[in-house]
């Protein structure tokens, strides 16, 4: 998104050569997979003479020429400043989403989303768990009623929600 | 007028009661999550897609029409109050608008922001009845080859023609193209990459990418950033509503803008930011009051702003009858369609008639419906502004997860959220468009398959693409789309093609 015509266009420069480098690598290793994969696949083109494997074929080929222009366009470009990112809060945020993964299953959907919204906060400047905590668990077991009773969307239940809605 | 008794048969069903309520809770939803800041309408279609799951096929289309409109008013509100607009479209009516309003006129900007997206969205709305079913009727002589270079040409205006770098948005679009292969082949039924693990098979869904991108990538760039930025909230002081001089110098923009908006949004041709934008441009030249236009002109509120809706209306038409999703709103949009089995096109029109038309129907009905909702409720809306971040963001991830969880809740669906909300953030850093991701992911598969019927009609013969004038011309149209900015950029005059940037539409 960049600014508007009369804002201040907002433009954090070219990337750093290094990440440049970074995207380039990233790329080819996602087109070489493709390329890869599309070999074990039977050709089968049938009338079309192009089978299943054509498509990422042409995609990873295209991937990987993308990787070189970008490879190339970091190289002629000099190393800009872009506005510093800080990691921490998309630390915690990853965090979150992490634990949710792994206490959604054991502990149900209001208790693991609890967590998911504290950490949330918490990356947003809100640290007080005392305060975060309550309030998302509150919100996550309303959420649970609407959805999973009056919804029928299929959530995961844990003890918290089989207290308070039953099976 | 072979539209009017498919029309009138469209509200005998848009019209009955519990579908005037799916209706009204869809513009109330979409509103309300419109109007949070950082959300746009591709945001707010992917949040509630999970609310119309269980509602009938007519219900939940209809809801969600009302989602898809409500969610184009909701990002104006922000835009004129706040000056970090919800959407990419909102972005012009910003600049006027919240000049406006920190004048003391946000009650004029915000009316005949609400007013001229009512009349655009009126007008456009019925230009897209009128316009459906010949449409529909052409589309029954497309081929596959004639499908495969319209998607060819889709794709290169959501990815290339727009945007400041030729490379960025052509490898959005290729690694969406890349993630589209994922799954079983349509065709063969072979496995592609899908490394043995049984809940690729099914590919990956554009609901999860995109909430993944917009929800949870969005939350990673914002959390990030040291600033917050300029985030002051305007207070709405006066009455929402015009003067009469304001009236008189509103409703030819809104006019325009529709005129304006409307063919960008029915052509593959881009999203509604770039109509808002020739919008703007269009009523600075020809204003008599050229010195207001950056300190607060009306008519560079209402004019982007009637522009802006009737693009998002135009974009239904390639959408409904032709199954082609120029936008990542629309890409949505038809995942929604498709998670009831239903593919729209020419067919649909054919052999659910009650359906399609009831939804165009409802879209009119859910256009009064949100100028109700917005002029005398606007007050309700504003207050949603004052949610302080930590809550609204930790609120957005638990919406954004919930939606995966109730449709699919397997540990390696909710992995690719938050892996895809990686790759979101850092396409945000480094300033890669995020829709052509979505498009290519949803339309990959589909011209993949044009492609190989086509050439197989053809005996693997590849002239055969080019060998009907239509689809040469789309062919060429698109060629040109690609070559033309990247020529204008390469020799420094891709400015105006940075301004109109696709962001998040």
């Amino acid at each position: 998104m960049s600014g508007g015509p009369s804002g201040p266009v907002h433009k954090s420069g070219r990337r750093p050569n290094g990440a440049a480098f970074f995207i380039a690598f990233g790329l080819a290793v996602f087109g070489s997979v493709l390329l890869w994969d599309a070999m074990s696949l039977r050709a089968g083109g049938g009338y079309a003479g192009v089978g299943p494997a054509a498509m990422p074929k042409l995609v990873g080929g295209v991937l990987i020429v993308l990787a070189l222009l970008t490879a190339i366009s970091g190289w002629r470009s000099t190393a800009e400043v872009r506005p510093t990112q800080k990691l921490r809060p998309v630390g915690l945020l990853v965090a979150g989403l992490a634990a949710q993964i792994l206490l959604l299953e054991p502990l149900g959907f209001s208790i693991a989303t609890t967590v998911l919204f504290a950490s949330g906060a918490a990356a947003f400047g809100e640290r007080r768990f005392q305060i975060s905590m309550p309030s998302g668990f509150i919100l996550a077991l309303a959420v649970y009623g609407i959805f999973d009773g009056l919804l029928r969307l299929n959530l995961p239940a844990g003890l918290p929600e089989r207290l308070i809605y039953g099976g | 007028m072979e539209a009017l008794p498919f029309l009138i048969e469209g509200f005998a069903v848009a019209l009955q009661p519990h579908m005037l309520f799916y209706a009204l809770i869809g513009v109330t939803l979409g509103t309300a999550v419109g109007v949070l800041p950082g959300i746009g309408p591709a945001l707010t279609v992917a949040l509630l897609l999970p609310v119309t799951y269980t509602l009938d096929p007519a219900g939940s289309l209809i809801m969600f029409a009302g989602i898809y409109y409500g969610g184009m008013y909701g990002g104006s509100t922000t835009s004129i109050l706040l000056n970090t607009p919800g959407e990419s479209a909102s972005i012009i009516t910003a600049i006027e608008g919240n000049k406006m309003a920190r004048a003391g006129r946000g009650g004029p900007a915000l009316a005949t922001a609400a007013i001229g997206s009512f009349v655009a969205g009126l007008l456009a709305t019925l230009a897209l009845a009128l316009l459906a079913p010949h449409i529909v009727k052409l589309a029954l002589v497309f081929g596959p080859r004639e499908y495969f270079a319209l998607m060819v040409l889709a794709f290169v205006t959501v990815s290339a023609a727009f945007g400041d770098s030729t490379l960025k948005g052509l490898t959005s679009l290729f690694v969406g193209l890349g993630l589209a292969v994922i799954g079983i082949d349509g065709l063969t039924g072979q496995a592609r990459l899908t490394f043995n693990v049984p809940q690729l098979l099914d590919g990956i869904e554009v609901t999860t990418l995109a909430v993944a991108m917009f929800a949870i990538g969005e939350a990673m760039f914002m959390a990030a950033q040291r600033h917050h930025g300029d985030d002051t909230i305007i207070s709405l002081d006066g009455a929402v509503r015009m003067t009469a001089e304001d009236w008189r110098r509103s409703w030819k923009p809104w006019l325009r803008g529709t005129v304006i908006g409307f063919p960008i949004g029915a052509m593959p041709a881009g999203g509604a930011d770039i109509a808002s934008f020739l919008s703007y441009g269009a009523e600075k030249r020809i204003s008599t009051h050229p010195e207001e236009f950056g300190k607060g002109a009306i008519e560079g509120v209402a004019g982007p702003e009637a522009a802006n809706n009737a693009a998002a209306a135009g974009t239904l038409v390639p959408l409904l009858t032709l199954g082609l999703p120029t936008t990542a709103t629309a890409a949505i949009m038809l995942a929604g369609f498709q998670q009831f089995g239903l593919q729209p096109g020419p067919l649909l029109f054919a052999t659910s008639p009650q359906l399609v038309w009831g939804l165009i129907a409802s879209l009119l009905i859910a256009n009064i419906m949100l100028l109700v909702l917005n002029l005398p409720l606007i007050r309700v809306w504003v207050k949603l502004l004052h949610v302080p971040k930590p809550w609204l963001y930790a609120g957005i991830l638990m919406f954004a997860t919930l939606g995966t969880i109730g449709v699919n809740p397997s540990p390696v669906e909710l992995m690719m959220l938050l892996v895809f909300g990686l790759l979101g953030y850092g396409m945000r850093v480094f300033d890669y468009p995020v829709a052509p991701v979505v498009v290519g992911l949803i339309l990959g598969p589909m011209a993949e398959q044009q492609l190989r019927r086509a050439l197989a009609i053809a005996q693997g013969d590849w002239t055969t693409l080019v060998s009907t004038p239509l689809s040469a011309i789309l062919l060429f149209v698109a060629l040109c789309a690609l070559l033309i900015p990247a020529l204008l950029r390469m020799t420094g005059r891709g400015k105006v093609l940075a301004q109109i940037a696709a962001a998040n539409d």
